[in-house]
């Protein structure tokens, strides 16, 4: 049962990056707008409830990619808004997604103290 | 007379002259690091539900994992090697916004920590939060007006 649990992961989360490699190939778009991109679809497609369901089949698949970001927010935003109305919009998707950006940034402060850029060499 | 360089057909000249990689190798690794580092992700969802952290709260751990041992690699230089041939297959997970994180507050430190390290932090990150909340807010308004 485990391995078809990874298994999912693997081939789900190896898609949407397969879909994005092919966006790039086709289009040069840059990383950043990519993943913008990837966290409005994901967005999106929670609004209508649809991404939640991809996370409960693939887990880590769904949830890790961007996508997967965006589908926190809008969940968050729209699980408050049922408790608290249009506040709950405001509130609800940032507190669910703290623990993502909080690490990040935490993490990147202590690193940029710790580390010396790398000097790129082609 | 070489006609005069404009905007756009200065981006079809970038695209004509830059080296051209096998598209099927781009989309081969794509897939692999992408789904590798999904697996990594699902390794510590079960990780964390085995020590007793609930479902939801465990795939939120697992992401932060991934962006605390992105945010390493990245510091070593590591990620970035990762990135030359992995192409979306890097940037897709969270990993590659942990990435975009914190590479450049590592490249602008030494710009002062204000201007530098704190403003730059955010030249990736910041385009993805500011419209993940706008979109977040408007779909959330829209699925309360018109159910769901």
């Amino acid at each position: 049962m485990l391995t078809i649990t990874f298994l999912k992961a693997f081939l789900v989360g190896g898609a949407i990056c397969f879909a994005g490699q092919m966006i790039i190939n086709l289009t040069h778009l840059t990383n950043g707008k990519l993943l913008v991109l990837f966290l409005v679809a994901g967005a999106i497609l929670e609004g209508f409830g649809l991404y939640s369901k991809l996370i409960e089949f693939a887990g880590a698949g769904a949830s890790v990619p961007i996508s997967g970001f965006g589908c926190t927010l809008v969940k968050g935003a729209v699980e408050a808004t049922r408790e608290e109305g249009v506040l709950g919009a405001l509130t609800g998707g940032l507190s669910k997604c703290a623990l993502g950006i909080a690490t990040a940034i935490v993490s990147g402060y202590i690193i940029a103290l710790i580390f010396r850029p790398h000097t790129k060499k082609n | 007379m070489k006609e005069p360089i404009t905007k756009s057909n200065y981006k079809e000249y970038v695209f004509e002259v830059s080296p051209k990689s096998s598209h099927l190798k781009n989309l081969f690794w794509a897939f692999t690091v992408g789904g590798t580092i999904c697996a990594i992700g699902q390794g510590f969802i079960e990780l964390y539900k085995y020590l007793g952290v609930e479902a939801e709260l465990a795939s939120a751990l697992a992401s932060a994992t991934l962006v605390v041992i992105t945010a390493l690699l990245t510091g070593v230089g590591v990620y970035d090697k990762l990135g030359r041939f992995a192409g979306a297959g890097s940037t897709i997970p969270i990993t590659g916004f942990s990435n975009a994180v914190v590479s450049p507050a590592l490249e602008f430190r030494s710009e002062g920590y204000i201007y530098g390290l704190g403003a730059k932090m955010f030249l990736i990150a910041g385009p993805v939060i500011v419209n993940g909340v706008f979109f977040s807010v408007f779909i959330a308004l829209l699925v309360m007006l018109f159910g769901g």
